[in-house]
C-alpha cells in the first residue's frame, strides 16, 4: 500500500508510542500536517515554537517518555533552536521534526530555508536530512533509540516538503543497526571493587546525586546506598527529588546557591560519590578547591564526562541504576558516628532562612505554595531568583516533580514547560514558578494553557526587576542597576485577557488564600505576588570562590 | 605533545562537519587531517593529527567516541605505525635551473609531474620531516604554488584497526 511521507512519519510516531506533538503548522510541513488531521496523536497548537519545544521538553520530564516537537522551516526551525539546546544541556530526550524546502531547491536560499541541521549539530545528540521518502521509517526509528538511550538527548529529524509529500510503498524498517553507538556499557569488576573498598573505608561519605539519577530511574538504588553507607546526600538542581528532601540524609542542594550544610559537607568529605552528575561550575565553584580532602568516585552514562572538568580516582560508566545494585552486594550497613553528628551540627547551626519583616517576601510565597500544594505538585520554574528561591524553599521529595532549565539557564521555559508537564499529567496539580522578567519571554503560550483547558497555575514572583542580574550589580557592580528595572504589564489584567483567572497579592496575610483559590479553579490562574523589591538569594558563593566561602 | 588518531566514520553526509564541528567548538587543535573511503564503501578513515596534552586527548577522543557517525577511534601515536604525507609544489625554473632541481628531486626521491615555460611541478611523499626538508630545498627557486594532503597514517605489521575488529593480530 502506498503511503505519503507524512503518513509514514505518523504511523512511525504510533509505533514509538508517541500519543502527544507540540507544534506549529507551516509551508513546509503541511503534508505532515494534512496526515495529522485524523490521527489518533493529539497535536497541541503552541503560539510559538519556541514554546513546543519548551512544552515538549516539559512532556518528557515530567513522563519520562520521549517529547516531540513540529515546526516548519526556516523560521519555524530556528525558533526551536533554544528549546534544543536547552534539552541538550540538560540532557532531556526530545525528537525535533522540522520541515524543510523541497529537495530540488534546497541549498538555493529558498523561501523559508535555513540549514537547520547544520545549526544544530553542535546543541543534538544526532541529527538527519531525509532525502529520501522510504528512509523515513527507519529514521524515526532511529531517532527515538537515539535520544532515549544511553545518555538523553535531541534529535533533530529534517524532512524536506516534496519527501514527506511523496507517495511510496510502506515497508517495515529493520532492527535499528548503528554501528558506531553502544550506549550500553558497565564498569569492569576491578573499578567496581575499587569502588566498593573506598566506600568501605570512608569515614566522611557524601553523595552528590544529579539529573543521571532521575534518567536512570535510580531513585530506591540511591537511597538504599545511603542508608547503606550512612552517606548525606546533596543533588544538583537537576537532581532536585530523585532523593526525598524530607529524609534525614537528605542536605538540599549544593553549589552557588545551595545550603551551607551541603557545601561544607563537600568541603570537608573524604570520599565524594558523584552519581548522574557533571561537575558543572555553578556546583563546583572554584575546580582546584572543590572537595578538596575527598577521593572521587564518579558514576555516569557518558564516558566523556570522566576527567571532564575534575580527576577522579575511580571512574564507573554504565547505567546508575544498574551499577549501584552491583556496588551494594560488596558493602555492608555502617554505623552512624562523628560524621553523621557533624553533618547535624552543621544542619542546625546554618539553616536556610530567611527574615521577615511584615512585607511580602519571595521566599513565603513559595513556602506557602508547597504547603498549599502538600509538595505533591509539578513545579516548573523559569530562572534566575524565583527558581533559586524555589530550590530553597520547595521541599521536592518525588522524582519528576522540579522540572527547571538547569544548563541553558532559559528564561521563558517554565510556562511552555507547566504546559507539557500537565499534558503529560493531567491529574497533577502543575505550578510555574516564574519572575515578573521570565514570564514575558514566552507569555504567549498563556493562550496555549486556556485554549488547551490546562489548568496550570503561574506565580509570578513579581520584584519589578531582573532579580538576579539586579543582585549581581548590587554585590559585584556598585550598585548600578543598568537596565535591570522592569516596567510591566497589568498582569492581572493581561491574565484576563487571555482568558485565564487573575489575582493580585500585596500582603503577606493574603498569600495563602488565593493560593487555595487558585488550586480550587479548573482553570489557568496567574497569581502577581508583589514582592519586596531588592531581596537578595543567599546563601551564594561568589563566582570563581570555593563553595566554603558563602556570603550571607 | 601531538597525537596521531584513525577515526573510521559511517560515510554519511554531513560527517566530516560534525567531526570538525566537534574540535572547534570544544578548542581543540588539529594539525592536520586527511579523509577518503576505506576498503568499504560506506566507511571512510579519517587521519587527525592533534596538538594537546593526555588530558585533552581523552576527551577528544571520548567526544568523537559520541558522534554517532563515528565507528572506531583508535590513538596509535604510541604504536609502530607508518605515516605519510604527499605534497606537489610548483616551483619557478628557468632552463638554466632545471638541473639543479632535478637532483633536489633525486635526493628526495620526488617525481616531476609537469613542466611549464617557466615553472616544474614536483610531487613528493614522504613523513613529516621529509616533506619539511624537500620544501626548504625548494624554496630558494620560489615556489609559486604548493599543497599537502595531510598526514595519512595506517599501524606496522599485521595489526590494522578496521569496522569489525580493532588492533588485532591479523594472523
Amino acid at each position: 500500500m502506498r503511503k505519503s511521507g507524512g503518513e509514514i512519519l505518523i504511523d512511525s510516531l504510533l509505533k514509538e508510542g508517541v500519543d502527544t506533538i507540540f507544534g506549529y503548522p507551516g509551508g513546509a510541513v503541511l503534508p505532515i500536517y494534512d496526515a495529522l488531521y485524523e490521527s489518533n496523536i493529539r497535536h497541541i497548537l503552541t503560539r510559538h515554537e519556541q514554546g513546543a519545544a519548551h512544552a515538549a521538553d516539559g512532556y518528557a520530564r515530567a513522563s519520562g517518555r520521549p517529547g516531540v516537537c513540529l515546526a516548519t522551516s526556516g523560521p519555524g526551525a530556528t525558533n526551536l533552536v533554544t528549546g534544543i539546546a536547552n534539552a541538550y544541556m540538560d540532557s532531556v530526550s526530545l525528537v525535533a521534526f522540522t520541515g524543510q524546502v523541497a529537495t530540488s531547491v534546497l541549498g538555493k536560499d529558498s523561501f523559508q530555508e535555513a540549514d537547520i541541521t547544520g545549526i544544530t549539530m553542535p546543541i543534538t545528540k544526532h541529527s538527519y536530512l531525509i532525502r529520501d521518502t522510504r528512509d523515513i521509517a527507519r529514521v524515526v526509528k532511529e531517532a527515538f533509540y537515539i535520544a532515549t538511550t544511553g545518555r538523553p538527548g535531541p534529535v533533530l529529524v529534517d524532512i524536506p516538503k516534496d519527501i514527506s509529500g511523496a507517495r511510496v510503498v510502506y515497508e517495515n524498517p529493520g532492527p535499528v543497526n548503528l554501528r558506531g553507538y553502544r550506549p550500553e556499557q558497565l564498569p569492569s569488576s576491578r573499578r567496581l571493587k575499587e569502588a566498593a573498598d573506598l566506600m568501605v573505608a570512608a569515614k566522611r561519605p557524601v553523595i552528590y546525586a544529579g539529573g543521571g539519577v532521575v534518567s536512570s530511574g535510580a531513585y530506591r538504588e540511591l537511597r538504599h546506598l545511603a542508608e547503606l553507607i550512612l552517606a548525606p546526600v546533596t543533588t544538583t538542581l537537576m537532581g532536585l527529588g530523585c532523593f526525598p528532601g524530607d529524609h534525614p540524609l537528605s542536605l538540599g542542594m549544593l553549589g552557588m546557591h545551595g545550603s551551607k550544610y551541603a557545601n561544607y559537607a563537600i568541603c570537608e568529605c573524604d570520599l565524594l560519590i558523584a552519581l548522574g552528575v557533571r561537575f558543572d561550575d555553578r556546583v563546583t565553584g572554584k575546580i582546584a578547591e572543590f572537595a578538596p580532602k575527598a577521593k572521587i568516585i564518579h558514576l555516569d552514562i557518558d564516558a566523556a564526562e570522566m576527567g571532564k572538568n575534575v580527576r577522579v580516582n575511580v571512574p564507573l560508566v554504565g547505567d546508575i541504576k544498574e551499577v549501584i545494585n552491583l556496588l551494594v552486594s560488596n558493602l555492608k550497613a555502617k554505623l552512624p558516628g562523628a560524621w553523621q553528628e557533624q553533618i547535624g551540627q552543621w544542619k542546625k547551626e546554618f539553616p536556610v532562612y530567611y527574615e521577615e519583616n511584615g512585607h511580602l517576601k519571595p521566599q513565603q510565597v513559595i513556602q506557602e505554595i508547597y504547603n498549599v500544594t502538600k509538595g505533591e505538585a509539578i513545579i516548573t520554574t523559569e530562572v534566575g531568583q524565583h527558581q533559586m528561591w524555589t530550590t530553597q524553599y520547595y521541599n521536592f521529595t518525588r522524582p519528576r516533580s522540579f522540572i527547571s532549565s538547569g544548563g541553558l539557564g532559559t528564561m521563558g521555559f517554565g510556562l511552555p514547560a507547566a504546559i507539557g508537564a500537565q499534558v503529560a499529567c493531567p491529574e497533577a496539580v502543575v505550578f510555574n514558578i516564574a519572575g515578573d522578567g521570565s514570564i514575558q519571554m514566552n507569555i504567549q503560550e498563556l493562550a496555549t494553557a486556556v485554549n488547551y483547558n490546562l489548568p496550570v497555575k503561574i506565580a509570578i514572583i513579581n520584584n519589578g526587576y531582573l532579580g538576579m542580574v539586579r543582585q549581581w550589580q548590587e554585590f559585584f557592580y556598585n550598585r548600578r542597576y543598568s537596565y535591570t528595572e522592569l516596567i510591566n504589564p497589568d498582569f492581572v489584567k493581561l491574565a484576563e485577557a487571555y482568558g485565564a483567572v487573575g489575582i493580585r497579592v500585596t500582603e503577606p496575610k493574603e498569600v495563602t488564600g488565593a493560593l487555595k483559590k487558585a488550586m480550587a479553579v479548573k482553570k489557568s490562574v496567574v497569581i502577581d505576588f508583589v514582592v519586596e523589591r531588592e531581596e537578595n538569594v543567599l546563601p551564594m558563593v561568589p563566582p570563581g570562590e570555593a563553595l566554603g566561602k558563602m556570603l550571607g | 605533545m601531538r597525537h596521531t588518531l584513525t577515526v573510521l566514520v559511517a560515510n554519511s553526509p554531513g560527517v566530516l562537519y560534525r567531526v570538525v564541528g566537534l574540535f572547534s567548538r570544544r578548542g581543540f587543535n588539529i594539525d592536520s587531517l586527511a579523509v577518503g573511503q576505506t576498503e568499504n564503501v560506506n566507511v571512510s578513515r579519517m587521519t587527525i593529527v592533534v596538538e594537546g596534552d593526555a588530558l585533552v586527548l581523552e576527551q577528544v577522543t571520548k567526544q568523537l567516541r559520541k558522534l554517532i557517525d563515528v565507528i572506531k577511534v583508535s590513538n596509535i601515536t604510541a604504536e609502530e605505525f607508518v605515516a605519510r604525507e604527499l605534497v606537489l609544489a610548483k616551483v619557478t625554473a628557468n632552463p638554466t635551473q632545471r638541473g639543479e632541481i632535478m637532483q633536489i628531486a633525486d635526493i628526495f626521491r620526488a617525481r616531476i609531474v609537469d613542466l611549464g615555460r617557466r615553472t616544474l611541478t614536483l610531487e613528493c611523499t614522504g613523513d613529516e620531516a621529509k616533506i619539511k626538508a624537500f620544501e626548504e630545498s625548494l624554496r630558494p627557486y620560489g615556489i609559486k604554488e604548493l599543497v599537502r594532503t595531510g598526514k595519512i597514517a595506517l599501524l606496522r605489521g599485521s595489526k590494522y584497526t578496521n569496522v569489525n575488529n580493532i588492533k588485532e593480530e591479523a594472523m
